[in-house]
């Protein structure tokens, strides 16, 4: 067990590193210099000078990079060029908003995504089957975005159901709360409750086949009880369906966020990219790439729970 | 393989692409989702000619002006011809999305045939490549870029190429995989062809459909991720874009809503129709599989009304009939089987396999797999009249009345729960019992049926006991309840040798000791003699013989029994098969 975790630690640095190595030297690349946007387009080059020199920008590439390193190994990452507060912070201010919508999406996803999944795969070709099938591959396609538009016509303005935009924190109000996260989480959920459903669907179908499930009915057990056993043995892909979407949502739900005016991870990329704030995306880019180890380490064992075979030895 | 074969081979594959087009034209959702991306694509080709406006040509007169006969769709909020920019918007858009899908074809699809098919360390480098790509923070990656070119759309839509390339690497390396294990290939290597010339010849030809669908898919993201990006203000001004129409429809939304309708409106229905196409084409590539009968609910039930008469045996089907559903119309499998089975007797099902013996077993469970259905115009079980009841009522015989101990072991117990578990959940549900009670019944049927270590099996998984063990734990779970019949499908037929007579001992006492009845199902002559007192023939789903094992072989009245015990004779697994079935002879003779 210490060996497989030690394992997968060891893989979760190594993919930190690449990825903190690659968007540093993608983002110098692209951004070749960051003083015109942070200080826009009527400064003097003296001016520009002297903020490329307070950040350090006239040093070499690597060794800007070993710097930042150097103190983000030990939880430093810098200050924002913007405003020079530590990114660290920033961030922290702004995770809690999009962890909320991000979970809340995925609760939603797994809960309507399994019950979908197995009336389907239990049922298959039935006109319920068929339903979710058919309705599922467009809005697999729909971007998330395009959803959320039509859920706040629709919900927010032409219902009135939930504030159309804006966020409450929990401390604030708990049903404010609740009600500020549910129109931007059911529309980055309803994408993800038809993979999650499909895949489920088609495991249930295979392990429906099973020989096990024909003599745990032989042995008086109820449909519900029998399909308990179904569900935890056809669950793995879609659990892992739901990882993937966990993670890719953290900092992919940028336009949801926009729309619906959440201070969230996404708003903070999207304004530290247009003003080319280095620090501020890279500290995103290591806390998600973070999220992804700690997800697939919390799926592996989450697998080798429901599948005793693989389970680490 | 000779040449002849191998071109006849690429041939067929042509054909079959060709009849597969004209099977997607034929479905109404193939022709439907075609036109619109037809359409779509040819909007965008034609705009300069179909533009009725310029589309940055400001008309202030028009400044979000309803719908008339001179601007079709009306104005937005600076007087521009709406129609006019979501034509020249289609342009834009096909260009991003063709940007990304010949990028991601070509990262993906070469890196991932090489992978499948030369495998070794490329393999493992290209898939860990792969997996990272799918790691990294996607849109944090299009907004640098984004915000060093700023105006360059290219650029970013080859970056969610690359971004979008993993998939069509996985689905390219596992196509060439499993082709690359095709005894063709090595037929084709060792007769001459080079890597290169089999990879454009054999495996190239394969990863074709699934990357058509992968693109229609994939397309479809790229289009919403690009109108995203420019929703959210990324993009050059005077290029027309849906997703910039959208961010300003989403800002005087509520004055003025259909600035925000045409342009998602567009969107919306080409991603959709991008997504039914990719779709219907998987459905239509697909192995079709048999479509699952929707008259089963019916048929299971009596097809004569039987009198309620009640009869003394432990079972007695009259005129059993199976049949499954498929593609061509139901297809009977057991034709009018009527079999009977006093309390405590011991009867064989004997037939090679696909006689139909099983399926009657079966059927008299109510446990046929998907797809089939039964008929018959009576079933008794322990006496009372079974027809007429519901699926429900007769599901509370399982476990109760009729255990079932199935042919596979391995197969049969749930891999995810342990041995305990799956002996306590029926005694604790199905007999009511407590979690102490329960256990310690469990615990008592595994030592009865010959298990050691009661305490391991116990706590142990399947895969963690051998092929026997699992046998005689499922041999437990079929006795827990004490039926009063038995139904062994092949019980020994998975074993080793040894293990074989072992069980049938176990199958044997038990037997004698609950009184129950036992109906046995096998294609082994050598098992019959071992146990059964009675022997029911079957072949081709109906019943060639019945008659007591020892008159059966004795003197067989048909000729297809002298045929199975002749075969059961020559690979006789142990000898005291072969000595039971001498006794048995030379008791009669």
């Amino acid at each position: 067990m210490i060996a497989f975790i030690a394992k997968r630690l060891a893989a979760g640095l190594i993919l930190l590193v690449a990825v903190s190595v690659g968007t540093f030297f993608l983002a110098h690349a692209a951004i070749s210099d960051p003083t015109v946007s942070l200080l826009g387009t009527t400064a003097t080059p003296a001016q520009r000078e002297a903020l490329a020199l307070k950040l350090g920008l006239d040093r070499p590439l690597v060794e800007q990079f070993w710097n930042w390193a150097r103190h983000a190994i030990v939880g430093d990452f810098g200050v924002s060029w913007r405003n020079f507060q530590p990114v660290g912070k920033l961030i922290a201010i702004k995770l809690p908003v999009t962890l909320s919508v991000v979970t809340f999406a995925t609760i939603i996803t797994a809960l309507v995504g399994t019950i979908f999944g197995m009336v389907a795969g239990l049922h298959p070709n039935s006109a319920f089957d068929r339903a979710i099938k058919a309705i599922s591959v467009v809005l697999f396609a729909l971007p998330g975005f395009w959803v959320s538009l039509v859920l706040v016509v629709w919900f927010a303005i032409q219902l009135k159901w939930f504030p159309a935009v804006g966020y409450v924190t929990p401390n604030q109000s708990l049903g404010g709360w609740l009600r500020s996260i549910t129109l931007p989480a059911v529309s980055l959920a309803l994408g993800a409750i038809v993979v999650v459903a499909e895949q489920l669907r088609n495991e249930v179908i295979a392990v429906n086949k099973q020989d096990f499930v024909r003599t745990l009915r032989s042995r008086g057990l109820s449909s519900w009880q029998v399909n308990v056993h179904i569900l935890r043995n056809a669950s793995p892909a879609a659990l892992t369906v739901l990882a993937v979407m966990f993670v890719s949502l953290l900092s992919g739900a940028i336009v949801v966020e926009a729309i619906f005016s959440l201070p969230g991870i996404g708003q903070l990329t999207n304004s530290s990219s247009q003003i080319g704030d280095i620090p501020v995306l890279l500290g995103i880019t290591v806390v998600s790439v973070v999220f992804v180890v700690i997800v697939n380490f919390l799926l592996d064992i989450a697998l080798g729970w429901i599948n005793p075979k693989v389970r680490v030895k | 393989m000779s040449a002849a074969a191998l071109s006849a081979e690429t041939e067929s594959r042509e054909t079959r692409r060709a009849s597969i087009f004209r099977r997607f034209v034929r479905t109404p959702s193939g022709l439907v989702s075609l036109a619109i991306v037809a359409a779509i694509v040819l909007v965008a080709v034609l705009a300069p000619w179909l533009a009725p406006y310029d589309p940055n040509f400001v008309d202030l007169a028009n400044t979000k002006a309803p719908p008339s006969a001179a601007h079709l769709l009306g104005g937005d909020t600076s007087g521009r011809d709406i129609l006019s920019r979501l034509i020249w918007g289609a342009r834009t858009t096909l260009v991003g999305a063709l940007v990304t899908i010949v990028t991601a074809l070509a990262v993906g699809v070469p890196a991932g045939v090489a992978s499948g098919y030369f495998g070794g360390r490329l393999d493992r480098g290209s898939s860990w490549v792969s997996d990272a790509l799918q790691a990294v923070p996607g849109m944090i990656i299009l907004l640098v870029v984004a915000s060093g070119t700023r105006s360059n759309f290219g650029l970013i839509m080859a970056t969610v190429g690359v971004l979008l390339a993993p998939g069509y690497f996985r689905i390219s390396r596992s196509t060439a995989l499993t082709i690359r294990n095709e005894p063709f290939i090595d037929a084709a290597w060792v007769s001459g062809l080079t890597h290169p010339r089999i990879i454009v010849r054999h495996v190239l030809p394969g990863v074709y459909a699934p990357i058509i669908i992968q693109t229609a898919l994939a397309a479809g993201i790229a289009m919403g991720i690009q109108a995203g990006l420019q929703f959210l203000g990324i993009g050059v001004a005077n290029v027309p874009s849906w997703g910039a129409m959208m961010a300003e429809g989403f800002r005087y939304m509520l004055a003025s809503p259909l600035l925000l309708l045409w342009p998602s409106l567009v969107l919306g229905v080409t991603i959709a129709a991008l997504a039914v196409m990719g779709s219907t084409l998987a459905d239509l590539v697909r192995v079709r599989t048999v479509a699952p009968r929707r008259t089963v609910a019916q048929a299971n039930a009596a097809t004569a009304s039987a009198a309620a008469l009640e009869y003394s045996s432990a079972v007695r089907i009259d005129n059993l009939k199976v049949s499954y559903g498929a593609e061509t119309g139901d297809i009977e499998v057991v034709h009018g089987v009527s079999l009977e089975v006093a309390p405590g007797e011991v009867l064989g099902i004997v037939g090679e396999s696909g006689s139909g013996k099983s399926q009657t077993v079966f059927s008299i469970l109510d446990l046929l797999p998907a797809g089939g259905a039964c008929t018959f115009d009576g079933l008794w079980i322990g006496g009372k009249p079974i027809h007429g009841m519901t699926r429900r009522e007769r599901a509370r015989l399982l476990g109760t009345q009729i255990g079932y101990i199935p042919q596979e072991p391995m197969s049969n117990l749930d891999p995810s729960y342990t041995i305990g578990h799956q002996l306590v959940e029926p005694l604790r549900s199905v007999h009511r019992k407590s979690r102490t009670e329960a256990r310690s019944i469990a615990r008592a049927m595994l030592a009865r049926v010959g298990i050691a270590d009661v305490d391991r099996v116990m706590r142990a998984y399947p895969h963690q006991i051998s092929g026997g063990m699992a046998q005689r734990v499922l041999i437990a779970g079929a006795i827990t309840g004490r039926p009063s019949l038995l139904i062994a499908d092949e019980p020994t037929t998975a074993l080793d040798v040894t293990v074989q007579a072992e069980v049938l001992e176990l199958l044997r006492e038990l037997q004698s000791e609950f009184g129950m009845a036992l109906v046995l199902v096998t294609h082994n002559f050598g098992v019959v003699a071992d146990i059964c007192d009675r022997v029911v023939v079957m072949r081709n789903g109906a019943i060639v013989e019945v008659n007591d094992v020892r008159s059966v072989f004795a003197a067989p009245q048909q000729g297809y029994t002298r045929e199975l015990i002749a075969a059961s004779l020559d690979n006789s697994e142990t000898r005291r098969e072969l000595d039971a079935i001498h006794a048995a002879a030379s008791r009669e003779a």
